[in-house]
C-alpha cells in the first residue's frame, strides 16, 4: 500500500497530498473482510442476507447476529468490526426513536439513511477517533414503499435495488444485477437472496456459516422480521442444490 | 469564605455571602419559568366508564366512543380502547390527552423490549400492567399524575388476565372490573351475571352482558354515548371492534310528564 509510511495515513484528520483520507480506506478494507452481506430491494418488499462467519464451533448457533431490526419497519445488515455495527444500529434505533416521539410517526428510510450517514462522516473528521469499520444496508418499507440504502465508513450512502458489502461483493453483484428486481416478490428475493450467499461463501478459506435472512413484505405487515423457519429452511436447501448445478 | 476581616466573629448575613457553608445557603430562584409550571389538577377532556370481564376463552373490555369537555359531549368518535403488543389490550377513563400519553408511551415501551431485542421474549398483560402501574404511581409521587383509571385485560400462555390501575398507582385483579360511573353501575351488575362462571360464559354471552350495562349507563349516566367498543382478548390475540350502535328503546319515555308527548 502506497499510504503507508508517508505518514498520511496516521490521523482521519489529515488529508494525503493528492486529497484522500487513508484512515477511511482502511475502514472500508475492514469491511472488506468480513462475511459478505447483501440487500435486495423488490416489488413488494426488501430481502437483508448475511453470511455470518462462524469462528468456533463452541458457538450458540445464532449467536452474534448481524442482522437487527431499527424500528418496526426498518432492518440493518452490517459487514466489517462487529461491534462497530451494533454501535450504528444502536445509534440508528434512538435516531428513530426520537423521530417517532417527535412526530408521532415512523422515520422515512430515507431520512433514517441520512443520520446514519452524517454520524458515521463526523468520525472522519477528528484525529481523537477512528473512522467506523463497518457498512451498514439498511432497508425498509416505508411511505414511498421498499427502500435500501448502504452507508459506508465514509458517511457516503447510496440508494440501491440490490446491494452487496464484505468479502463475496463482487460475485454477489454480479448475480444481483442478473435478476429482474423490480418484478421479483419478496418470495422469490428470499430464495435468490441465500442462493447468492451460498454462491458466494467460499468453503476453501472459510468452513462454517450461519444463513442469515430477515424481510419486510406483504406477509409481515410492513414489519421487519427474520424469515419464516420454513422459508429459510426452502432458501436453504434450494441454495444447495443451485450450487451443485452452478458452471 | 468571608475574606473581609470586618466580618469575621460577626454573626454571617444570607442576603450577600452566598458563599458560606453554614447556614447553608438558600439558591436564587431565577427560575423564570417557575411560575409558568403547572402539574395536572383535574382532567379536562375525559372518557367515562370502562368495563372489562372474564369469559370462557379469555377477556373482553368494552367502552363508549365519548370524550366529554366538562358536561359538553365534545368528540362523539374517540377510540378509548387499544391494543398493546400481541397479547394486551387496554381501555381508559378520565383524562383522554393522558391516555393518549400513555398509548404513546407503552408504543415505544414495545418497540425498544420486543421489536429491538428480537430475544424471543414478549410482553405480556401482566407485565403492561406492572408497567403501567409503575408509571402511574411515579407520576403521582411527583404530584403530576395521569389522570386516567385503566383497564388492563390479556391472554398469553393460556392464562387470562384483567387486572385495574389508577392515577394513584392502585392496582387490582378481578374477573370485572368498571371503571369511574360504572363503578357504582355496572360492577354489581357484572359482578351477579360473571361471578362464578368465569368458565361458562361463552363469547356471545359475555357481549351481551356488557352490552346490557353499557345500555344501562347509557341510560343513567349523562357523560356517556350509544356508541361503543368491545376489545376481545383471546387465544388468537386481540381485536377491537369498529364502534357499534347500541340498541336503546325509549317508549317509556312516552309517561313522562314533561318529556314525551303530553295530553294535558
Amino acid at each position: 500500500m502506497t499510504s503507508i509510511g508517508t505518514g498520511y495515513d496516521l490521523s482521519a484528520s489529515t488529508y494525503s497530498p493528492d486529497g484522500r483520507i487513508f484512515q477511511i480506506e482502511y475502514a472500508n478494507k475492514a469491511v472488506e473482510n468480513s462475511g459478505t452481506a447483501i440487500g435486495l430491494r423488490v416489488k413488494d418488499g426488501i430481502i437483508l442476507a448475511v453470511e455470518k462467519l462462524v469462528h468456533s464451533k463452541l458457538l450458540v448457533p445464532g449467536a452474534n447476529r448481524r442482522i437487527q431490526t431499527i424500528d418496526r419497519h426498518i432492518g440493518v445488515a452490517t459487514a466489517g468490526l462487529l461491534a462497530d455495527g451494533r454501535h450504528i444500529a444502536n445509534r440508528a434505533r434512538s435516531d428513530a426513536a426520537s423521530f417517532r416521539d417527535l412526530r408521532d410517526s415512523p422515520a422515512s428510510l430515507k431520512w433514517l439513511a441520512d443520520q446514519i450517514g452524517m454520524y458515521m462522516q463526523a468520525y472522519t473528521l477528528y484525529s481523537s477517533v477512528r473512522p467506523f469499520g463497518a457498512s451498514a444496508i439498511v432497508g425498509a418499507v416505508d411511505k414511498d414503499g421498499p427502500s435500501l440504502y448502504v452507508v459506508e465508513p465514509s458517511g457516503v450512502y447510496y440508494g440501491y435495488h440490490g446491494a452487496a458489502i464484505g468479502k463475496g461483493r463482487q460475485l454477489a453483484k454480479t448475480e444481483l444485477e442478473k435478476l429482474k428486481l423490480s418484478e421479483l416478490t419478496t418470495r422469490e428475493a428470499a430464495i435468490e437472496a441465500a442462493r447468492i450467499i451460498y454462491l458466494v461463501h467460499d468453503d476453501t478459506k472459510e468452513k462454517e456459516f450461519e444463513l442469515e435472512l430477515s424481510w419486510v413484505s406483504p406477509e409481515t405487515e410492513g414489519r421487519h422480521v427474520p424469515v419464516p423457519a420454513d422459508l429459510l429452511e426452502e432458501a436453504e436447501r434450494k441454495a444447495k442444490e443451485a450450487l451443485e448445478t452452478f458452471e | 469564605m468571608d475574606h473581609f476581616p470586618t466580618n469575621w466573629g460577626r454573626p454571617r448575613n444570607d442576603a450577600f455571602d452566598h458563599y458560606n457553608t453554614y447556614p447553608i445557603p438558600v439558591r436564587p430562584q431565577n427560575n423564570a419559568f417557575a411560575d409558568s409550571v403547572q402539574r395536572t389538577q383535574q382532567p379536562i377532556v375525559t372518557g367515562t366508564s370502562v368495563l372489562g370481564l372474564k369469559y370462557k376463552d379469555g377477556i373482553m373490555i368494552a367502552s363508549d366512543t365519548l370524550a366529554s369537555y366538562g358536561s359538553l359531549a365534545r368528540f362523539k368518535d374517540i377510540k378509548r380502547l387499544h391494543q398493546v403488543g400481541d397479547f394486551t389490550a387496554i381501555g381508559a377513563s378520565g383524562d383522554m390527552s393522558d391516555f393518549q400519553a400513555l398509548q404513546r408511551d407503552l408504543e415505544s415501551l414495545i418497540i425498544s423490549e420486543e421489536v429491538t431485542e428480537q430475544d424471543g421474549h414478549k410482553l405480556g398483560p401482566k407485565e403492561i400492567h406492572e408497567y403501567l402501574s409503575n408509571v402511574l404511581y411515579g407520576k403521582r409521587c411527583k404530584m403530576d399524575p395521569l389522570w386516567n383509571s385503566v383497564i388492563v385485560g390479556g391472554f398469553k400462555d393460556g392464562e387470562r388476565f384483567l387486572a385495574y390501575v389508577d392515577l394513584l398507582g392502585t392496582t387490582y385483579t378481578s374477573s370485572t372490573i368498571a371503571t369511574g360511573y360504572g363503578a357504582y353501575i355496572a360492577q354489581p351488575l357484572l359482578r351477579k351475571a360473571v361471578e362464578g362462571k368465569e368458565d361458562v360464559l361463552t363469547e356471545a354471552e359475555a357481549r351481551k352482558i356488557l352490552e346490557d350495562c353499557l345500555r344501562v349507563l347509557f341510560y343513567r349516566d349523562a357523560r356517556s354515548l350509544d356508541k361503543y367498543q368491545i376489545a376481545t382478548v383471546n387465544a388468537s390475540g386481540p381485536s377491537i371492534s369498529d364502534s357499534i350502535k347500541l340498541e336503546t328503546s325509549w317508549g317509556f319515555a312516552e309517561g313522562i310528564r314533561g318529556y314525551g308527548a303530553q295530553t294535558q
